[in-house]
């Protein structure tokens, strides 16, 4: 097989096309329009990318979530990141994206300008590496992401174990989907009221439920009344996902489905998610910038890997940072708002100079508008 | 003569001399340069135009050049893209103290082919060896000054202009990656990296080009959207008439990147009137069969490129912008 077979078939204009008259022919029976939560941003990026808006019917609508781990993450962790990265002896190493996020001292871009050493790895078994041509060095790996990437850290942790290595740290900043998505339609707290939110039904990221298993959206058909289905992220898994959630509308099913069989079971990676309770425990809050702080939506190391978190070596700040006053992200995250109703959209708030969460990672919804200028008459 | 080169080949005395003389002259000797004066006097040139570029490239052999060959083509190309021939070149070396003799030889032979793809030539120079630490291997700077043949220029775009691609894209971005990150592939990627004289050449001889400009960083994306930003104009092309090499469509989809960022060294847009596509096509198809027309020109949407799907889409296709990849050229 070669690596073109993953993704060819998935990006077939012929395909899309047949499937865009589908949706279309579906969504005409429609009793009212419906509002789709692509949770994760790699949906975000896929529908703004291949420009599948332009495909679908107006009754069809996307609200675009918050599951992209670099956007959520709150300053002052990334305070943290930029403290423990302009330490003496100290190389910070994270994934891609996350470098370019300004914190209230400046981005780990900005540390490295000032002389800290920060590396971005494209797989965290890569800092093994990096800690045993460092020993005079801490060698610490800000870890990021959903389910998805949690069980690479556990892995590391392991291996670092395994092989005595004892210049290794980790700053656990993993974070889970079922809570926030709960938290968007069933929250009366101060941070997040989700009394108007306008989510009929979600769009599940298919690389988590490899880890996870479908089965972690199962209370949402349920108990909320919103009907889940688990997708890719190539075009055609999109297009296909939201087929799928029109037929539920139309025949009156409500229940969690899987469109990316090629990988996805109920039960998901076990052994993962072995790993994960292994190394990880709960925290009782987490805060996502945005959002404000969600029970139980994020991982910490346990306690008896106390030598390894980065967290608990070192002493930092706990001050909570507040979002900028201007930043609407909270309501767009919750579908009450789009990007281009902001006022700071596209003039204060850019790419290069993010003030709010959607507008930091390229999957965050006002950055995949600012870039792609999706409806393209709404950004003109 | 030592092994590796020493600070003492940098110091202006005898070392450096014989560096001089053995290494470098026998690879370049010509009469400008057998001067060896502090300044060397040209011959008149019409309409000169004058570049300079400087090459940092890591690693500095990758597959389908080198430093050396990458400096000449490099800094030769800027000038064709403006109609100019290539004629005299300078050529500055910073070496790290202890960088291989062999390995500089080898860089020498590039730069002497590569010189003679163009029949340009190196008429003045400098070599400086820094500590070791003090730079990456070597770095070369290099400038040159060309006759301008044709007035090609970014000026000269207006609507309904055709825009062509000389060949695939994002080669020499995707193999300078898959090598520094060493991501093993079942068919390896050579760079596009080339000196592009001889197809203007033929270009020259048969049509004039309204605008041409090789796609080295940012890209694809970065040309069409200088041209549209400087002409205040819609730069709109087809997705699907870009061609993009297997593998290196691969290295994207591991990495997250998108062909129209990433380098090129020896892959250019050109912009022609609709009359000269054909003919346009046809010269460039003779060097690269991968050459294809990609699109237009309208006004659509002033100041911006615009990319169309293949199933009826469209959307903004944007400068890159912060850091795609550390040093590539």
């Amino acid at each position: 097989m070669e690596l073109r077979d993953l993704y060819e078939r998935f990006r077939d204009p012929k395909a899309l096309r047949a499937l865009a008259k589908e949706i279309e022919r579906e969504a005409a029976k429609l009793s009212k329009p419906i509002n789709i939560m692509e949770v994760c941003g790699g949906h975000t990026h896929t529908i703004m990318k291949y420009g599948l808006l332009q495909l679908l019917p107006k009754n069809i609508r996307f609200i675009h979530g918050p599951g992209c781990p670099v956007c959520i993450m709150p300053k002052e962790r990334i305070d943290h990141a930029y403290i423990l990265a302009m330490q003496e002896d100290v190389i910070l190493c994270t994934l891609g994206d996350m470098i370019k996020v300004p914190g209230s001292k400046g981005s780990l871009q900005d540390a490295r300008s000032r002389g800290a050493d920060v590396r971005f790895v494209y797989s965290p078994l890569d800092m093994l590496r990096i800690a045993r041509e460092n020993l005079d060095k801490k060698v610490i790996f800000f870890a990021i992401g959903f389910e998805t990437t949690t069980p690479m850290t556990a892995a590391l942790l392991q291996k670092a174990i395994e092989e005595g290595i004892e210049n290794l740290l980790l700053h656990i900043n993993h974070v889970t989907v079922p809570e926030v998505m709960r938290e968007l339609i069933d929250s009366r707290d101060e941070h997040i009221d989700s009394y108007n939110n306008q989510i009929d039904a979600f769009l599940g990221p298919s690389h988590v439920s490899v880890i996870a298993g479908s089965k972690i959206y199962e209370e949402f058909p349920t108990r909320y009344g919103r009907p889940v289905v688990v997708a890719g992220f190539e075009p055609v898994d999109v297009m296909e996902g939201v087929l799928m959630l029109v037929r539920q509308f139309n025949e009156g099913r409500c229940e969690v489905e899987v469109q990316y069989k090629r990988s996805v079971t109920r039960e998901g990676n076990t052994r993962a998610q072995e790993m994960i309770d292994r190394y990880f425990v709960k925290r009782e809050l987490f805060k996502w910038r945005g959002l404000g702080n969600i029970p139980k939506s994020a991982w910490r190391l346990r306690d008896e890997f106390s030598a390894y978190d980065a967290e608990k070596v070192y002493a930092l700040p706990k001050e909570e940072i507040e979002d900028h006053k201007l930043c609407i992200c909270g309501d767009i995250l919750r579908g009450m708002a789009k990007p281009t109703e902001c006022q700071v959209f596209g003039t204060a708030c850019t790419p290069t100079k993010p003030l709010g969460s959607c507008m930091v990672s390229s999957e965050g919804a006002c950055a995949a508008y600012y870039k792609y200028g999706n409806l393209l008459k709404e950004v003109e | 003569m030592n092994k590796t080169i020493t600070l003492a080949m940098g110091n202006g005395g005898v070392e450096n001399a014989e560096l001089i003389q053995k290494v470098i002259y026998r690879h370049l000797a010509n009469d400008f340069l057998a001067k060896a004066e502090d300044a060397t006097p040209l011959r008149f040139v019409n309409e000169p135009c004058f570049t300079t570029d400087s090459f940092t490239v890591t690693p500095l052999f990758f597959n389908g050049g080198d430093i050396g060959k990458l400096a000449v083509a490099g800094v030769c190309n800027d000038l064709a893209m403006m109609g100019a021939k290539p004629k005299f070149l300078s050529l500055s070396f910073i070496i790290e103290e202890g960088f291989g003799l062999r390995e500089f030889e080898k860089i020498m032979r590039s730069i002497k082919k590569e010189l003679a793809i163009n029949g340009a030539k190196v008429v003045t120079g400098d070599t400086k060896v820094v500590p070791k630490g003090g730079c990456d291997g070597i770095y070369i700077n290099m400038s040159a000054i060309g006759e301008r043949i044709a007035c090609v220029s970014q000026t000269n775009i207006e609507e309904g202009s055709v825009l062509l691609l000389s060949g695939d894209m994002a080669r020499h971005g995707a193999s300078i990656f898959a090598a520094r990150e060493g991501i093993e592939l079942a068919n390896e990627i050579e760079s596009d990296c080339k000196s592009l004289w001889p197809v203007i050449d033929e270009l020259l001889q048969e049509l004039t080009p309204k605008a041409m400009r090789d796609a080295t960083r940012g890209g694809v994306a970065a040309v069409l959207n200088e041209w549209a930003a400087a002409t205040q104009l819609c730069m709109e092309i087809e997705e699907r008439f870009c061609n993009v090499d297997a593998s290196v469509q691969g290295i994207c989809e591991i990495l997250g990147f998108e062909p129209f960022m990433l380098a090129n060294e020896g892959t250019f847009v050109i912009a022609v009137h609709p009359d000269d596509a054909q003919k346009a096509l046809q010269i460039l198809r003779r060097h690269n069969a991968q050459a294809s027309i990609i699109g237009k020109v309208s006004t659509t949407y002033p100041r911006r490129v615009v990319l169309h799907s293949a199933w009826g889409t469209r959307r903004f296709l944007d400068m890159p912008s912060g850091e795609i990849l550390p040093r590539i050229c």
